[in-house]
């Protein structure tokens, strides 16, 4: 493979915490309840951190854009701040920001090592407690400003939602270009803000449903091979982002799909199209190679998720007639149908924190995206049109990902929140279809 | 080979779009109504595809053999026995309206109808591979059901042509 990421693994990111007395915090009174009902975004003033150059500015305009487009979040505008900070060591007037009606106040400072590498601090306060939330320092490589804001980001996020962030996250997906019938799909991954795309594939042969480890800087998906019909079966992969090295997953007698890693990382979970034209759920062991077998029959059993501590498994299949989410026991006993509304339902999710399960639901002439919790109660459908598919979950199971094709269009990637709120456009360079959320890089 | 797939593609989508109830389908008539076909070498790929008829069309959601396609199939088993130096490749396809992956296992199951039934007419199985490529190659291209029921099918390819 020639294309690789143009940056990615694990960055030499130093992260100390400032030692300040007034880090524990008692009241929490900007803790907001993002769960549901009315809600209007938290104002909060995010200053440009001090910086010899624009790095300051630069960063703040990442933090403030990330917070933005959670929905959750109103960055103030910068011509209304009353107090000019020069010193972010020293509490800032909380007044000034109270008048603002500002609910926290991001200061900072950028500057650089012997070495070169960025030294960022970043402190958070409670403008009505009067407090600093947080305070931390880091060091980076210059071009990982943007994960270094990214991260500040979640920090401040966590800090006045009570909820893990998601913004120091990667998505990889297809990128697709070309008419119709003659489809170019490549493998592309992105910053989840759609900053730093690069390639891994160079769209020769056709690739789908790409899904990242939990655990590895791997990813696996499809791909049908270059060479003639028949010759060579589509197959499930495996793929090292870093280096481009992969894998066949399992050696079946047919074409394999619909990939997905256990949550510890050590299974992939597919499905065997098998030669009586049923489809089958398989797992196996990416060290042992043990495979296991999790259905029979010669119904359509595929789009296997396991549940976050690797318990259960939630899958579609049509053996009652319409494509329906059944949930089995990981090992494959005890196979339950969940869905029982209208129309069917195909590509179930299992969302990182375990409490609902995404969908695609297809009824009349309408693909919906909605959620349901493990046992089908509380089903929500969260947007609805010509055609949505493929949800991810963000890390922290609040946001989704799916694309979306409205008739005669290019498809898109879009995101919503669990609510059905905020819905935004993801930004990509073309078409772009079968999006994965990366898990917090840390 | 591969441009000719190419042009008959678009214009097997083209004749069936304008003409919807001229028996759209059984590949025979479209072709024969366009004047090819008439000097295809006997035993050819091009006799297969243009005079035998290469698809077979399913109704949503089904893997089942319409009375159509069974004649096309038919026609297709006496040709395949009449070449027995043939091996093929039976490709299910699915329309978009469905979702990526439960498509590509739709595919598979018409594939595996069509190549069966090809079976029952006496076509050894190992002569035949089948592939799913579920909504990843539609023929024909755009947004309403005219497009939708052309591009559920199953095509039988011909493999060791000669060039």
């Amino acid at each position: 493979m020639k294309y690789q990421a143009k940056y990615w693994g694990f960055l030499p990111l130093a992260v100390l915490s400032f030692m300040t007395a007034a880090v524990h915090y008692g009241r929490a009174q900007v803790v907001v309840d993002v769960s549901g009902g009315n809600f209007n975004p938290i104002p909060i003033a995010i200053t440009d951190f001090i910086a010899d150059d624009d790095m300051g500015q630069k960063i703040s305009e990442v933090i403030a854009a990330d917070l933005e487009r959670s929905g959750l979040f109103r960055p103030l505008d910068k011509s209304i701040f009353l107090e000019n900070i020069t010193n972010p060591d020293v509490p800032p007037r909380f007044n000034d920001w109270q008048q603002i009606q500002a609910q926290g106040l991001a200061t900072g400072r950028v500057g650089r090592e012997a070495d070169g590498r960025l030294r960022v601090e970043f402190r958070l306060w409670d403008i009505y407690g009067h407090t600093q939330m947080e305070g931390r320092q880091f060091y980076a490589p210059e071009d990982s400003w943007r994960r270094i804001a990214h991260i500040i980001a979640d920090a401040i996020y966590r800090k006045m939602t009570g909820e893990k962030g998601y913004f120091d996250t990667r998505i990889v997906f297809v990128d697709e270009t070309g008419p119709k019938n003659a489809r170019i799909k490549r493998l592309a991954i992105m910053d989840q803000d759609g900053a730093n795309l690069s390639y891994l594939s160079d769209g020769r042969e056709m690739v789908l449903t790409p899904r990242f480890s939990p655990t590895r800087q791997e990813i696996t998906y499809m791909a049908f091979s270059g060479s003639r019909p028949g010759d060579d079966a589509p197959r499930v992969y495996l793929q090292q982002i870093e280096d481009g090295k992969r894998e066949l997953v399992g050696r079946f007698p047919n074409m394999t799909i619909a990939p997905r890693f256990s949550p510890n990382g050590q299974k992939v979970i597919m499905s065997l199209l098998e030669d009586d034209g049923g489809s089958n759920i398989y797992t196996m062991d990416l060290t042992t190679h043990q495979t296991s077998r999790l259905t029979s029959g010669s119904a359509i059993n595929t789009g296997g998720s396991y549940s976050p501590d690797g318990g259960k498994i939630v899958f579609e299949t049509d053996r009652n007639g319409k494509q329906q989410i059944y949930v089995m026991n990981a090992d494959g006993s005890d196979q339950k149908r969940i869905s029982f509304g209208d129309g069917s339902y195909s590509t179930p999710v299992w969302s990182p924190r375990g409490d609902y399960i995404a969908f695609t639901k297809l009824t009349d002439r309408q693909f919906s995206i909605g959620v349901m919790r493990p046992d089908g109660t509380g089903e929500r459908i969260l947007t609805s049109g010509f055609h949505n598919e493929g949800p991810t979950w963000a890390p922290n199971g609040r946001v989704l990902i799916f694309f979306r094709q409205n008739a005669g269009q290019e498809s898109e990637l879009h995101s919503i929140d669990i609510t059905g709120r905020n819905e935004r456009r993801v930004p990509t360079p073309h078409g772009a279809s079968d999006p994965a959320w990366s898990p917090l890089l840390d | 080979m591969r441009l000719l797939n190419k042009t008959y593609s678009k214009l097997f989508a083209a004749l069936c779009l304008s003409a919807a109830l001229a028996g759209c389908g059984t590949g025979r008539n479209s072709f024969n109504n366009s004047g090819m076909g008439y000097n295809a070498k006997p035993g050819s790929v091009q006799d297969f595809t243009v005079n035998v008829g290469d698809r077979v069309f399913f109704d949503l959601d089904s893997s089942s053999i319409r009375a159509d396609g069974q004649k096309t199939l038919q026609r297709q088993a006496q040709w395949l026995n009449r070449y027995p130096q043939y091996t093929i490749t039976v490709e299910g396809h699915a329309d978009e309206r469905g979702t990526r992956e439960y498509n590509l296992a739709l595919g598979q199951r018409r594939a595996v109808s069509a190549r069966n039934y090809l079976a029952s007419q006496g076509v050894a199985m190992r002569r035949m591979k089948t592939i799913s490529y579920g909504k990843e190659r539609p023929v024909a291209v755009c947004d309403d059901i005219s497009c939708w029921s052309q591009n559920r099918r199953a095509v039988t390819v011909i493999n060791n042509a000669a060039q």
